[in-house]
């Protein structure tokens, strides 16, 4: 008798099957964009390969800060306050640099409580990945206007916004985050693809994800909806991500993609759409933004990459070692040190 | 002696002095020199006080500031005293008026038969007649040894030290030490022009002045082997033996200097001897929020972590102290009081946040706070912070103020740490894989402090997930009665556990005493003189109680117990001390607790205690 060996479970890079890479079940409506944008960070920290010890998952308060729960089972955690996450992340890895760490906000947490510290975190260039799951509206506290909603969005009530909005982007390429995409949930191949280079980047990656709240912003009039993105999305180009551990050739066709070299050997294909477009060009990124907002676009895609400026961290002179498990005898001055301070002071 | 008696006003031309000879008054005096913000007296003040300090005579010294970069008035006094007193005195015994935009004022406040040296054409001495003047020709004499017109300003304080050295006896090379350490090797040309400008006071007084006032310095022994230090660099030092490895903080007066201080020391003193590396991180914050979020972050990684600020800071704080408390992260923050509320007085001394402190934040929370009183606490005490803070995972606060943080005190030299730095009850990866998990909120030593590993352990049952709101001992989501009831139960059996290992507090029963006294920080000061002022003046016999920690100690309440009334010393308008006492204690205790209270933004005297006592006990 001969029973079939079962198929061989599917493994990573890294040798690890999928499921330490899921997490809890979501509470989130079904149909929430965040959940889309879950998969995808599951999708895409298994496939870099990457050991779900080495990750911070942080958040701060809102839908989307519930969402480091429901992915990286085995990476630790922290909700929490809100708007604040960028701080904790920042102290996290100044703590332990050599780890990972992805931050989940949404755009009540980024644009309005808490943007000076997502300022200052682009700043400062904190090499981690900041996903921004926007959806123009405050969900947990049952549809309030954000600060993305664009002029003139509708509510639910009837109510429509008359203030500008924040574009989390252009804030990201004008005060210093090194890759800046845009991207909507319900793009699986894109946003797997800018996710898997936020992986390979040494630096601060700023992802602004439509993802549309099924129970208050989806309906007519709103600028956030599947159907709006369904009809306004315009993808800057065809992204494809081709992982550095992956000793593939790349063929391209001379003017009509272009080959970006990420920090890790990852490649990063850019095929050209309607134009050539080069994300290393600052000035003319944020050209870019300003003219498809002005034509009510949502562009999408690797808008800004900048391979050259270093990270906070790296500017710090940290050694090998994280802080946080220094041994004593490096982080005690000696006797010798005590004796001739209390001399300077005699 | 009557006004009216006197003819004419004196001064040290005039043989006859109209002042009664009083009997010399050694080493027990106060000075205060009046000077402008900005004019660079600072290091004429110190090096005064450091004279006298050097002769072996108890001094201290404080500088009473106002929130202006230049041109604002500014005082510094300067306390003598050989019975070791060093609080404020409230009384000035020899005054240096320097800034004429304070002079008359400065002249008019002071007690009759005390000295004044003052600028000559200021004319003080037509003010009153009470005084010892001391008419200096300041801008004279300052030019005579300084060509440069610029530098002027500077040199003219070094002038008056020379004066005072003169009149009060002071050893020359005593100062001339003083002022050389002061300046330092790279400053030696600067020095000299400064010690010619202390000569030139020094030889006009001599020449031209009479001196008739009794207050004289003399040589003593009781400051050998001391320090001068100010708090906040004191604790600067004990965070660096502490092991600290994160800072993040905000500038905001009186802790700026606690910050800069810890950083030029981390920077000279924590640096791998072989690659250069930093074993620290230093970031200056967008605001008080981020300081403490990024603490926060980095005590949850692992990190010896600290932040230093003030009451505002405190106040933005609030939020992430809260997280920080129900989630169980490990945080030092140092908190240097100044007057408040709002932006008060923010130069200017209070102990106005120790309520703030011991409860900050929303629904229950409750924190372990540490006072210290001197330069020697203010190095133990941090390096205590960080022990607490990692050993109960919880944020600590060490409450000082502006008096201790930014004056300078005599100091014992400071001991190197004895016990080595522990990191609490932290789970490596081989704990885990023999233990096959672990439960973060568990309580399983019943102490209520649970276990915790840091993010980054290379094991798949090391991560849990760190949330500020309801969760299970296995740190799991949760929204039920029982779970939170539980988790708010352990977290008081932490507090609790917390109370016996927090630094005792000092007494001093006196035999029969009916009243004790009890103090926190730099009130200490003003308690002590004040009990033997009471016993002294007025054969009233008193207890002391000096806490240095909240959770307060059971000894507390013994103490409360064996008097018949207990003074509690705030330096606050709403005895905050006091009433975090009444809410742990019974009717009976709170009926025997009384109030003294300062809140007037300076440094605590004991003549003001005193009197409150006396007043209270109906003499």
């Amino acid at each position: 008798m001969s029973t079939s060996p079962a198929p061989p479970k599917k493994v990573n890079h890294a040798g690890l099957e999928i499921l330490p890479y899921r997490g809890g079940k979501t509470t989130l409506c079904a149909g929430c964009g965040h959940n889309a944008v879950t998969e995808r960070l599951i999708e895409a920290f298994w496939e870099m390969g990457v050991e779900p010890w080495s990750v911070a998952k942080m958040s701060g308060i809102g839908c989307s800060s519930k969402t480091p729960a429901y992915f990286l089972s085995q990476s630790h955690g922290f909700n929490a306050v809100h708007g604040r996450a960028p701080t904790v992340a920042t102290g996290a890895l100044l703590a332990n640099h050599t780890m990972r760490c992805v931050v989940i906000s949404g755009d009540g947490d980024t644009a309005s409580i808490g943007i000076g510290h997502y300022l200052h975190m682009l700043r400062r260039n904190v090499p981690l990945i900041y996903v921004i799951e926007n959806n123009g509206v405050y969900g947990l506290t049952k549809g309030q206007f954000s600060a993305t909603a664009d002029l003139g969005a509708k509510l639910k009530t009837g109510t429509v916004n008359k203030l500008n909005p924040v574009d989390c982007c252009l804030m990201g390429i004008e005060m210093g985050a090194t890759l800046v995409a845009r991207s909507f949930s319900g793009d699986k191949k894109q946003l797997s693809a800018i996710l898997k280079a936020s992986i390979a980047h040494n630096g601060l990656s700023v992802i602004d994800v439509i993802s549309p709240c099924v129970t208050f912003n989806d309906h007519e009039g709103s600028t956030k909806s599947y159907s709006y993105m369904k009809d306004h999305d315009e993808p800057l180009h065809e992204l494809d991500f081709v992982p550095g551990f992956d000793d593939i050739e790349v063929e391209i066709d001379e003017g009509e993609s272009r080959v970006v070299t990420l920090h890790d050997g990852s490649r990063l294909l850019l095929h050209k759409l309607e134009r050539d477009y080069d994300p290393s060009n600052r000035i003319h990124a944020m050209e870019v933004l300003h003219e498809s907002s002005r034509r009510n676009e949502v562009l999408t895609g690797i808008i800004y990459l900048d391979n050259t400026r270093p990270s906070f961290t790296d500017t710090l002179n940290l050694g090998a070692e994280p802080l946080a498990t220094l041994p004593e005898n490096r982080v005690r001055p000696s006797r010798d040190v005590l004796d001739q301070i209390n001399e300077e002071f005699r | 002696m009557h006004a009216s008696h006197i003819e004419s006003p004196m001064t040290a031309a005039h043989d006859s002095s109209p002042l009664s000879r009083p009997p010399r008054v050694v080493n027990d005096f106060s000075i205060q020199v009046a000077t402008m913000n900005g004019s660079g007296s600072q290091t004429a003040n110190i090096v005064l006080m450091r004279s006298i300090f050097q002769m072996g005579v108890p001094v201290s010294g404080k500088n009473m500031f106002p929130s202006n970069i230049a041109g604002l008035p500014t005082w510094f006094t300067i306390r003598a005293s050989r019975d070791g007193y060093i609080g404020r005195k409230k009384e000035i015994d020899f005054c240096v008026a320097m800034n004429p935009e304070t002079a008359k004022e400065d002249a008019r406040k002071l007690d009759p038969g005390a000295a004044l040296v003052y600028d000559e054409p200021l004319k003080l001495n037509e003010l009153r007649s009470d005084l010892h003047f001391y008419p200096v020709p300041f801008d004279k004499l300052t030019a005579q040894v300084c060509p440069d017109a610029k530098l002027r300003k500077l040199v003219k304080n070094m002038v008056y030290d020379g004066v005072v050295a003169h009149l009060l006896g002071i050893h020359l090379e005593e100062m001339r030490k003083a002022l050389f350490k002061q300046f330092g090797e790279r400053k030696r040309k600067a020095a000299e022009l400064n010690w010619n400008a202390v000569l030139a006071g020094q030889d006009y007084a001599a020449n031209n002045l009479r001196k008739t006032d009794p207050f004289a310095v003399e040589p003593m022994n009781r400051t050998a082997g001391k320090l001068i230090i100010d708090g906040n660099t004191a604790a600067a030092l004990g965070c660096m033996f502490a092991g600290v490895t994160v800072l993040t903080w905000y500038p905001i007066t009186p802790s700026s200097s606690l910050a800069e201080a810890l950083i030029a020391y981390l920077g000279r003193h924590r640096h791998d001897a072989e690659t250069g590396a930093a074993t620290y991180a230093v970031v200056q914050a967008e605001d008080e929020l981020a300081s403490i979020g990024m603490a926060v972050g980095a005590g949850w990684a692992g990190a010896r972590s600290m932040t230093c600020t003030s009451g505002p800071g405190i106040s933005l704080m609030s939020e992430f102290i809260g997280l920080a408390y129900f989630a169980e992260i490990p945080v030092v923050i140092i908190d240097v009081q100044r007057v408040g509320p709002s932006t008060g007085l923010p130069t200017r001394t209070m102990q106005g946040d120790v309520i703030s402190n011991a409860l900050v934040s929303h629904g229950d929370t409750l924190h372990p706070v540490l006072f210290p009183s001197n330069p020697e606490e203010c190095f133990s005490m941090a390096q205590d912070a960080f022990q607490i803070a990692e050993h109960f995972q919880t944020p600590v606060f060490v409450n000082m103020d502006l008096d201790l943080g930014m004056n300078n005190w005599m100091s014992e030299p400071f001991t190197y740490p004895e016990q080595p730095i522990a990191r609490g009850k932290v789970l490596s990866a081989a704990d885990l894989e023999r233990l096959g998990g672990f439960a973060r909120y568990k309580d399983v030593d019943g102490d209520g402090v649970p276990y915790r590993t840091i993010p980054g352990t290379r094991h798949s049952k090391a991560a849990y997930f760190t949330r500020g709101t309801g969760h299970t001992d296995a740190a799991s989501y949760s929204e039920r009665e029982d779970d939170w009831i539980n988790n708010m139960d352990r977290l008081a059996r932490k507090f609790e556990t917390l109370r016996g290992h927090l630094p005792a507090p000092e007494t001093e029963y006196a035999p029969g005493a009916a009243i004790g006294l009890v103090s926190t920080g730099t009130s200490r000061y003003a308690m002590e003189e004040s009990r033997d002022q009471l016993n002294r003046e007025c054969g009233i016999s008193a207890s002391l109680l000096r806490l240095k920690a909240f959770p307060f100690s059971d000894e507390l309440g013994e103490f409360i117990d064996r008097h018949e009334r207990v003074y509690v010393i705030d330096q606050n308008r709403d005895g905050q001390l006091l009433w975090l006492m009444r809410l742990g204690y019974s009717a009976e205790r709170i009926a025997k607790l009384r109030s003294v209270r300062y809140y007037g933004g300076l440094p605590l005297d004991a003549r003001t205690v005193t009197d409150q006592i006396l007043k209270q006990e109906g003499r």
